[in-house]
Parts: C-alpha cells; structure tokens; sequence
C-alpha cells in the first residue's frame, strides 16, 4: 500500500500544470471553465452540478475500497471474518435504490437541461438574431453572412450581446462545429443542415474548430472568432463590403479544393443562394449536383424537398 | 488507379520502402518473426505445433492460442500508442513532429481497431474458452471444430492488419471508419479496405464463437448445474455471447454496405446520389456500443470470481450480479445515439438516450458494491490478481463518473470529440477490460501450465500499469476541459504540451509494466518448479475448473461432476466429497484433431488480402476452396473417437492428486460468523 | 414442420447419443440460434431499406420499376418450393432414400427457378441503367433483395451437396439431421422472403 504515492502523485501535479502558462497568464488555459456567453455558462454549470452529484457515490466508493481492502487483509487477525454471509436484504436495498435516486435526479437534470440547451432552440434576447451561414470545407470554415452580403473564411466576426443563429452544413466529409468559449457543438454533414444558436457577452477573440476527423488537413482547421461591439461590426462589415474581392464561381471552385489556409480571406459579396445549393448538392432526393445560380444547367428542375436534420 | 488482371491493383509501390518508420517497423517485425521460425525449427518442434496446436479442437489449447494473439497485438497496439504519444507531446507550434499526418492517422484507425478487435476480443475469447467448459463441467465446447474455424478466422484477419503495415497502408479514417471520409471519393486507397475485410472477417468467427458458446452453455452444463448454480463468469460469459450473437450480424452488414459503396459504386453512406452517412453512424454505434459491453462484462465476470477468491468468502449478492449483467445487456441496446448527441437529433431524442444511458450507471454501480461487500468480513490477499481487481474498483469508478457526465448532452456538446472522451474510454476499457483479462490471466495461469506465475514481478507491473495509466490518462482529461480535440497531428496552443508530456511519460511507465509481464513469464518458467500447483487447487477457490488437475487432462473431467450448489468445488470440499473420479472409468467420446481450421483460415487471409487488392482471380479461388473444405467437412465421417476406459484410467493416474480435500494453504480462516 | 419430428429416437434410431456431446441435438439448436442471428441481419438490412426507400436522386421509384405480376410468380416458385421440401422431410422420415432425393430435386428446381427469375429482374434493371449506383434507393434495393437471393443460392450448393451425399450415403442419422438444418434454413428464406415482397414490391408500388 504505501505505493500508492505513485498513484496520487499525477493528480498532485495538475494544479501545478494550470499555472504554468505560457506567455498570455491573463487567460485562463480551462476554456470550458471560461465561458464567454450564456450557453457555454449553462453548460459549464451542467458539468459542475452533474459531477457534484456523482461524487455522492464515487467518494464513497473508493474511500469503502481502501477502508475495506486494509481491514479485511489476510494479516488483520483481529477483524471479523464471516466466509459464508453473501447475502443482505438492506445492504442490496441500499445499492439499489442509493444510485437509482441519484440516477432519477440527474434524469430529471437531463430532460430539463437538454431541453433548455438544445442547439436549434432560438435564445431569448431583445435584440434580433443574426443568421450565419456555417459550410465546413476541406479543410477551412466558410461562413456566409446572407443578412449582410458578405462572407469569410476562417474568420467569424460577430457583435456581442446579439444572439447568433448558425446555419450548418458542410461540403465534404463529416465535420463538427465548435467554439468552447460560447457552446457546444454541433455536426456539418452534407445534404443536412443543423442549427446552432449562441451568443456572446464579451467582446475578445476566441478560437473555433471542428472537431471531427476529417482528414490530413484537420489539425489546421480551426478559426478565429472575434466578438466585437455592435459599432465595431458594423464598421468592420463596411470595410468588408467595399474591400476584396466577391465570392464567385470561380473563387467557390478554388475554395473546394482541399487545402489548408492560413490567414483568413474575406469576400465583399457572394452569390445569392450558394448556401442552399451547396445542402441540395448532397440531398438525397435530388439528381444532380446543383450549382450556384449561373451554373446550373437549364434542364435541372428545381425541387425544395430536403432533409433537414432537425425539426 | 491502374488495375492488372494478375494482381489487381497491387504494384511494387505499396511498399512503403521511402518511408523509414514504417520500414523499421516492418523489418523488427520480419526480424522478431525469423528468429521465431528459426528457434522453432532448431528447437525441432514444428511437428509437436501442429500435430498439438494449430490442428487442435481442444479448448484449453484454442484459449491458449487466443490468448497469445491477443498479447502479441497488444504489443503491436501499445507502439501506436507510443508513437502517437510521442507525436503530440513533440508537435506544439511549428515542430509539427515526427509523423506527416497520413501516417498518424493511420496510427490512431489502426491503434483503436487492433485493441478492440484483436487484443480486447481475442484476449477474453481466449480466457472463456479456457475457462468456461471446465467451470461449467463440461468436456469441450459445443463444436469444438468451429471453435479452431473461429480462432484461424481471427488470426487471420489480424494478419491482414499487420500486412497492411508492409503491402499498402491502413485505413486513415479513424477505427470506426465514418462514411463519408471511409468512401473511396475521399480514401481511394486499400486503407479502408483493410480496414473493412479485418473486421469483416474477424467479425464472422467473433459469431460463430458466440454462438458456439452459448449452446455450450446452455446444453453442456454438468449434471445439477442449473442455471443459478452457474459461476458468475459463466454468467458474464452467457450473456455476452448473446450480445455478441445480436449485435455482430449488425456491424456485418455495416461493413458490407460500405464495401458495396467502394466495390460496387452503391450509395448507402454516401454524400449525395441519395446516400445517407447518418446511418452508417447509427448502425455502426448499434453494434458498437454492444461491443463495448462485449469487452467488458468478461472482465466482470473475472472480477467476480478473483474478489471472492482472495478475500475467501462466497461472492456477496450472486443473484443481484445476475440480474445486473442482465440489465446492462438489455439497456446496452438503447444507447447507441449517445456517440453522437451533437447531431442534432432534437432534445427528445438526445434525452431519451441520455437518460437510458445514466440508467446503466445503477446496475454497474449495484456490481461495484458488490464487489466491496464480497471483501468486506473477509480474508483479503493482496495476489496479483487481487491487486487488478483493486485497481479496477477504485479507476473504474472515476471512469464511470466521466461517463455519466458524458451521457448528459448539454455536457456532451462540450466534451464530446475531445481529449476529455479519450480519457473517459480508456478510462472504461483499461481498467474495466483489460486489468480483468490480467487478473484472469494469473488467476487461471496455474491451470492452464501447472505452475503459477511469479508474484514479484506481477505486483511492478501491476503497480506501473497502474500509475502509468492515471500519468497517461489524467492529463488528457484535463486537456478536454481546455478544448482540445481527439485525433490532433498538430497544434499551436503551447499550454497544452506540458500535459502531453506528462502523458508521453505515463505511456513509458506502462511500458515497463509490459516489461514486467515479459520478464514475469521468464522468471516463471525459469522457476517452475518451485511455482508448481500440485493440488490443482492453488487458490482455495470455489468452482469446478479447481476441481481438475492443472494442467487439466485433455477430456476435462473423467466422468461428469454433480452439482449440488453454487460454488460447486467448495462445496464439495466442505462436504467431502471425493471430486477427482475414482475407477471404474468408462469410454469417452472426443473430436478428433483437424488440419481444416488451420488451412481454412488461410484460405480467409488469401481471400481478404485479395479483395484489398482487387486480385478477383485469388479470391474467387479462396472462397471456392473454403467451400470444398466446408464440403469435404461434411463428408468426413472420421471427426470423433472414443477414448476407452483403460486410456483414461492410465491418464488419471499420471495427473496430480491432491492430498487433502481441505482448502490448501488457507486452513488458519477460522469462520466466526455465518449469517 | 413440427417439434415432435425433432426428438432424439427420430435422429438416432441406430446410434447411440453421446451425452458428454449431445451431437445432433445440439447442432440443430445451434443452427436455431444461427438463424436468429441471421434475422438480426436482415433485420438490419429492412432497416437500411426502410431509411432510403425514397432516396430516388431523381431517378425511378418503385413503382416504375417493380412488375408485380412477374415477382408474385418468383414468389409462387419459392413457396411451392417449400412446400415440396415438407414432402421431402416426410419422406426422409419414412427414411426413402429415393422419394426424399425426388422431393429434394423438385425442391432444387423450384429454388433455381426462383433464382434465375431473380437474376433476369435484376440483369434487366441494370441493362436499363438502374443497376444499384443509380440511387441510394436502388442501393438498398438491391442490397436487401441481393442478400436474400444469395442466401437461397447458397441453400441451392447446400442443396445439391446433401442430394449427393443422401445418393450415395442414404438416411444416415448425420444426414437426416443435415436435412432437418437444410429444410429450416429454406423455411426461412421462405418467410424472409413473404417480408421481403411486402415490404419491398407491395409497398413499394401501392
């Protein structure tokens, strides 16, 4: 027993870890601990309170494992020895029920909290939702801002206190659409499209990524979220639209192509519909790759049924 | 990609000779696997190996058989491991490390498909078909040639992974080879079909073992052995078959619709023409998450009989274990979405599997504190296998807590794809599985050899094991609180590397706890036979494989034992009944030996390694000489004999008796109480 | 076919059964539990079908496609099929060697003719270029009606290895019970099948 310093001594490690920040020691290097909005801090309460409970049995249990191991050992004359007691009716009743409760209190946790932070679930706010369009791309983040006219890759700018509706999908593979500091995650799947709803309080940049293996470029594929006043959005949208090139057929072909990018590229405007034609290239009632408008070829029909991944 | 009518599409080019990791890997192996050969043929056993082992139908040598599959891909595994370890802890900013990514991603789809598949799988297989017929009195299984088919299809599949090292490359897209990234548009390799046929294959003798077990059990039984007389293990062995008899057909047919899409130019998974990649998804986690029940209950079930072994007392709650195995096995069906809440299947949906999820946590949590009240008014020793159980109890719990967070989706969204997961299931199958099929593996060693294994050097690995896994595995669970994903070739978050690093050394420390086992075996053997088990009781324990000399004779028991109880041997014991038959004998029916099994296992491997390459010549072949053998089976009519008196009698003589019918070397337990 | 037909004196009127093996006895509640497990495979199957029925990608549906008149014929062939292999396990047990072969062979052809029937339906739709790579709907068509026409080929070769093996061998106790695995494995194909045309040709045209 008395190796068991070498058991504990990884965790004593930890706390030591935290501060060894390098560099920027004004962040916290525990981003899911750092919420930057109200989804995120939902979320971050959801773990703290759901591993509260659960500690209710696994302290317990591990202090019952040493206690019992160290009493009860072959050495220990003096402890009481019973070979042939293998059953009680309390003790069964007790380990029953003890975790069955504690299992019906975070089922309840569970529906509520699911519920509340279901990801298409729109967030109450007085200010009007702005939509993005999110396509994951091999290997860099297209989004498409239809309200504004612009769109960008690689780099999300967006105002705070406004809440964001995320439109998602993806042109390639599977992908998954994350920034830790405003919310959980979401799937980009091609012919689907998901919706995600966050928002952010603080102004500052954050980092986004997907998470879902992708392929060799996926390491790179994470982007910069900037949080920025709403006088500051509007600014940055006008430098954006007057800038830059616009995101044609040409420029959309280019970006298709697998490739990791390494500064953001920003485009002053987009062809009307790209978003829908990029789900409808992968929906499965549909016969042909569509293309943005100028693209398609006359004879395709135009038909609006399509999967949507959520209701 | 040009395609020969000769060799389909394999060229001199799949070699990877311009790549020098693999080349190495590729040339240890070659080298490990000469010296092999060469020490076989200088040791002039090649005729004992196959007359004695690769023909054999006997369980005891198939479990033998799988055991070492399973410990030399262990060994394959554990360098993935390593050098993804390695890889991370040394690829922060600019040094993107050692590995381009298509070689790391070959790593990680090969690191998760070989410990599952073929350690995972082939180590338990091999202890259940030690074990089960001799706790279960019985003389072999219920096909005992289907058994050897079972174990070369296995072996042959895992050949298939370790060629794919040398002939070609690995699948790069993960072990669970999501479509789209799986189809050929986005892999047009042979990765993903390796990948697929390994599976493929493997998968197929997983069913038939599993329904072989399960007629075993359920026919085989000895005399009086009722259901509830049943060891726990048998119980936990029962169960899982059924699971794998209701889960594998499932990933058979996944897989096979994915090669359709590769082979056949088909769209079930996927992007467009009317492919739908969500489903392969949810048949894929429909087997999957059985699966992971499949790994784990076996090593329960060893839990169960180590813990009351070694404290010396009757396993606490046997019917409460029964009924929770049970339980787990039914909810295990109804979890599958929880790999994936983050795809937006609607709150209802996400917190119906989130609940059934949590709800598993009671039946487990029941098993655990049963385990404590096994323990507790006992006489605990701390052997080697009871350190593994200790060590599961008590690293089990805090990976059963991550779980339960994990199963709440609103958490889930946050932690799911992350580092933070990776601990979790590994949290889950190192100690959960793999300390059990340790602790099964020197708790039954003394059976299997006669001798059991040396305790100094199974207590180092077992503590480095240990530490190893908490230095390897602790930092990644924080590294999931910091938002950093699974599967990252690089990065450029400088916070994160100290972690790794810590991690990299965990990896090292468990690597010399694999030492340990290594040199465990040596010093074992080489003492033999001061290690030796003469009583064929070594444990004082309490079922009927305990019964049996060790190593047992090849027919199991001479005549059938009657059960009276659970724990039958104790009871026997206690009672004084004579357990070793006594004369007269009489005639024995067995299965005889055959070379099928063997050569149609090669067969199997021609026909994957075919299909890989598009060789369509060599595996028709392959296929139509599995059906002659299958034919040629059917026409044998000399598959059995009968082993007469006067042999068995001659037998029994030679094997080893005990001298007592008392619980050897565990006399001074006086019980106080009994109630 | 009914459980009384099963009981060991039926399997073993001339040998006796090893009871440290059970042999027979278990080998045909091995191939029971085989055959669950082969459900869960089409089951899974039905499910793939089920999700991509109407994943068209813009080209033909059921219903330009399935000629009932033509499948309830296939369907004809293989329920007259089971039924003449009822005849030849009843003769089996009436332990004639030359009727249950007769039975076995009508049996055969019916199963071959259910098979070619199927081929030309297929051959058919893949000349007219919608073979399986048209849509996710064909995909899981011919996936789903491929895997059970497999399966009664591969009855067929098991078929013709027992017709062999009842020639020259006659109504061993291995046999009979070979024959009893045989007629259950056609018996389920058989009801597979019934799913199959339900689930697949009615419904997809009605």
């Amino acid at each position: 027993m008395k190796k068991l310093w070498l058991i504990f001594a990884p965790l004593l490690l930890f706390p030591g870890l935290g501060f060894a920040c390098a560099g920027d020691c004004s962040k916290s290097p525990w981003t899911l601990m750092d919420p930057k909005g109200p989804i995120a801090a939902d979320e971050k309460h959801l773990i703290l309170t759901a591993f509260g409970l659960m500690l209710i049995v696994v302290i317990p249990v591990i202090i019952m494992t040493f206690m019992f191991a160290w009493k009860y050992r072959a050495g220990n004359k003096q402890a009481s020895y019973a070979p042939k007691w293998d059953y009680s009716h309390k003790i069964e009743a007790v380990i029953w029920t003890v975790p069955g409760a504690i299992v019906l209190i975070l089922s309840v946790l569970v529906w509520r909290s699911t519920h509340e932070l279901t990801p298409e679930k729109p967030l109450v706010s007085a200010v009007m939702p702005m939509v993005v369009e999110v396509v994951a791309m091999d290997w860099k983040w297209l989004f498409i801002y239809p309200e504004q006219g612009v769109a960008t890759v690689n780099r999300l700018v967006i105002p705070t206190g406004t809440p964001i509706d995320f439109h998602i999908t993806s042109d390639t593979v599977l992908n998954s659409f994350f920034i830790p500091s405003l919310g959980g995650q979401i799937y980009a799947m091609a012919g689907m499209q998901t919706e995600l709803n966050l928002l952010a309080d603080t102004a500052g940049t954050y980092r986004g990524l997907n998470t879902q293996f992708s392929g060799d470029g996926f390491s790179a594929m994470h982007f910069q979220v900037e949080a920025t006043t709403p006088q500051e959005f509007q600014r940055w949208l006008k430098e954006t639209k007057t800038g830059g090139p616009g995101l044609d057929s040409y420029r959309f072909k280019k970006l298709e192509m697998p490739g990791e990018i390494d500064e953001p590229v920003y485009f002053s405007s987009f062809q009307p519909g790209l978003f829908q034609s990029i789900l409808h290239k992968f929906a499965p009632a549909y016969a042909q790759p569509r293309m943005p408008a100028s693209l398609i070829p006359a004879s395709v029909e135009t038909d609006t049924r399509l999967i949507q991944a959520q209701k | 990609m040009y395609e020969s009518e000769l060799l389909g599409k394999l060229t001199l080019s799949a070699i990877p000779y311009h790549n020098p990791i693999i080349m190495g890997a590729v040339g240890m192996s070659a080298i490990l696997g000469i010296l092999l050969l060469v020490w076989v043929t200088y040791l002039g056993k090649w005729g004992y190996l196959w007359r004695e082992w690769f023909t054999s139908v006997d369980h005891k040598r198939i479990g033998v058989m799988y055991i070492v599959l399973a410990v030399v891909m262990m060994l394959r595994g554990f360098s993935d491991a390593i050098m993804m370890r390695i890889q991370q802890a040394s690829s922060e900013g600019t040094g993107h490390g050692f590995l381009p990514p298509e070689h790391y991603s070959q790593i990680f789809s090969a690191h998760g498909t070989i410990m599952i598949i073929f350690v995972a799988m082939p180590f338990f297989i091999g202890l259940m078909n030690f074990a089960i017929p001799l706790q279960i009195g019985a003389r072999d299984v219920a096909y005992p040639f289907l058994n050897s088919v079972s174990f070369w299809l296995t072996a042959a599949s895992a050949l298939l992974v370790m060629v794919s090292l040398a002939v070609g490359d690995f699948s790069q897209a993960g072990w669970t080879g999501y479509p789209p990234l799986s189809e050929t548009q986005f892999s047009p390799g042979p990765g993903v079909d390796y990948w697929i046929w390994s599976l493929q294959l493997g998968g197929i003798g997983t069913l038939l073992t599993g329904i072989n077990f399960f007629v075993t059990i359920l026919k085989m039984r000895t005399p009086g052995m009722s259901l509830m007389k049943m060891p726990v293990f048998a119980w936990t062995i029962l169960v899982t078959t059924v699971l794998i008899m209701l889960s594998f057909p499932v990933l058979t047919v996944t897989l096979a619709l994915l090669t359709l899409d590769r082979y056949l130019d088909m769209h079930f998974f996927t992007g467009g023409m009317g492919g739908n990649q969500m489903m392969f998804t949810n048949l894929f986690w429909i087997w999957g998450h059985p699966e992971v029940y499949i790994v784990i209950l076996p090593a329960f079930g060893i839990y169960s009989e180590v813990v009351s072994t070694f404290s010396h007392k009757r396993l606490f709650g046997y019917t409460s274990m029964v009924y929770a195995t049970i339980a787990i096995a039914v909810l295990s069906f109804v979890v599958w979405l929880h790999h994936f809440f983050t795809m937006g299947a609607g709150a209802d949906v996400n917190a119906f599997f989130g609940i059934a999820t949590m709800v598993i946590a009671v039946p487990t949590g029941v098993k655990i504190f049963n385990w404590l009240f096994t323990m507790y008014r006992g006489r605990i020793e701390f052997t080697t296998p009871m350190l593994w159980s200790l060590g599961f109890i008590v690293t089990f719990t805090v990976g059963g807590m991550t779980g339960v967070l994990l199963s709440v989706p609103g958490a889930d969204f946050m932690l799911h794809n992350s580092e933070f997961l990776v601990a979790h299931f590994h949290n889950m199958l190192i100690p959960g599985a793999l300390f059990g099929y340790f602790a099964g593996y020197s708790y039954w060693f003394p059976k299997m050899f006669g001798f059991r294994l040396d305790e100094k050097w199974g207590k180092r690995a077992f503590w480095s094991w240990l530490a190893g896994f908490y230095l390897a595995f602790m930092p990644l669970y924080a590294l999931g609180f910091m938002g950093m994903p699974r599967r990252l070739v690089h990065y450029d978050n400088p916070i994160w590397q100290p972690y790794l690093l810590v991690a990299l050394a965990g990896t090292f420390l468990i690597a010399y706890g694999i030492f340990c086992q290594g040199a465990q075996l040596v010093a074992s053997i080489r003492n033999r036979a001061a290690l030796r088990d003469a009583t064929g009781d070594i444990w004082g324990s309490h079922s009927l494989e305990w019964s049996t000399a060790s190593p047992p004779p090849f027919y199991n028991f001479a005549k059938l034992p009657q059960v009276e109880s659970l724990d039958a041997f104790a009871h026997m014991k206690e009672h004084g009944i004579l357990h070793r038959a006594q004369a007269p004998f009489s005639p024995i029916h067995m299965p005889r030996n055959s070379w099928m099994g063997v050569v149609m296992g090669a067969f199997t491997f021609a026909f994957g390694f075919a299909m890989v390459w598009h060789i369509w010549w060599i595996a028709a072949a392959s296929a139509l000489a599995i059906l002659a053998l299958v034919v040629m089976r059917a026409n044998d009519e000399n598959v059995d004999y009968m082993l007469s008196a006067e042999e068995v009698a001659r037998c029994e003589k030679n094997t080893s008796q005990p001298a007592t019918h008392t619980t050897a070397g565990h006399n001074d337990f006086k019980p106080i109480t009994q109630g | 076919m009914s459980a009384n037909t099963l009981s060991p004196e039926m399997l073993h009127p001339d040998h006796a059964q090893h009871p440290d093996h059970g042999g027979e006895d278990n080998a045909l509640f091995g191939f029971w539990v085989y055959l669950m497990t082969d459900c869960i495979l089409f089951a899974s199957l039905f499910a793939t079908y089920a999700v991509m029925r109407h994943n068209y990608a813009g080209g033909p549906t059921g219903k330009d496609l399935f000629d009932l008149r033509y499948v309830f014929i296939e369907t004809m062939f293989l329920l007259f099929s089971s039924f003449s292999n009822g005849f030849a396990m009843l003769s089996m047990h009436r332990r004639s060697r030359s009727a249950t072969l007769k039975w076995l062979l009508l049996t055969a052809l019916l199963g071959l003719g259910f098979v070619g029937m199927e081929v030309r339906e297929f051959t058919h739709l893949v000349m007219e270029g919608n073979g399986p790579d048209r849509s996710g709907f064909l995909s899981a068509f011919f996936g789903l009606v491929g895997t059970h026409g497999t399966h009664v080929s591969i009855g067929l070769i098991w078929m013709g290895v027992m017709m062999w093996q009842l020639y020259f061998k006659g109504v061993t106790p291995a046999i009979t019970s070979r024959l009893l695995r045989l007629s259950l494995f056609w018996h389920f194909l058989d009801i597979i099948w019934i799913v199959v045309f339900t689930v697949v040709y009615l419904m997809g045209v009605l």
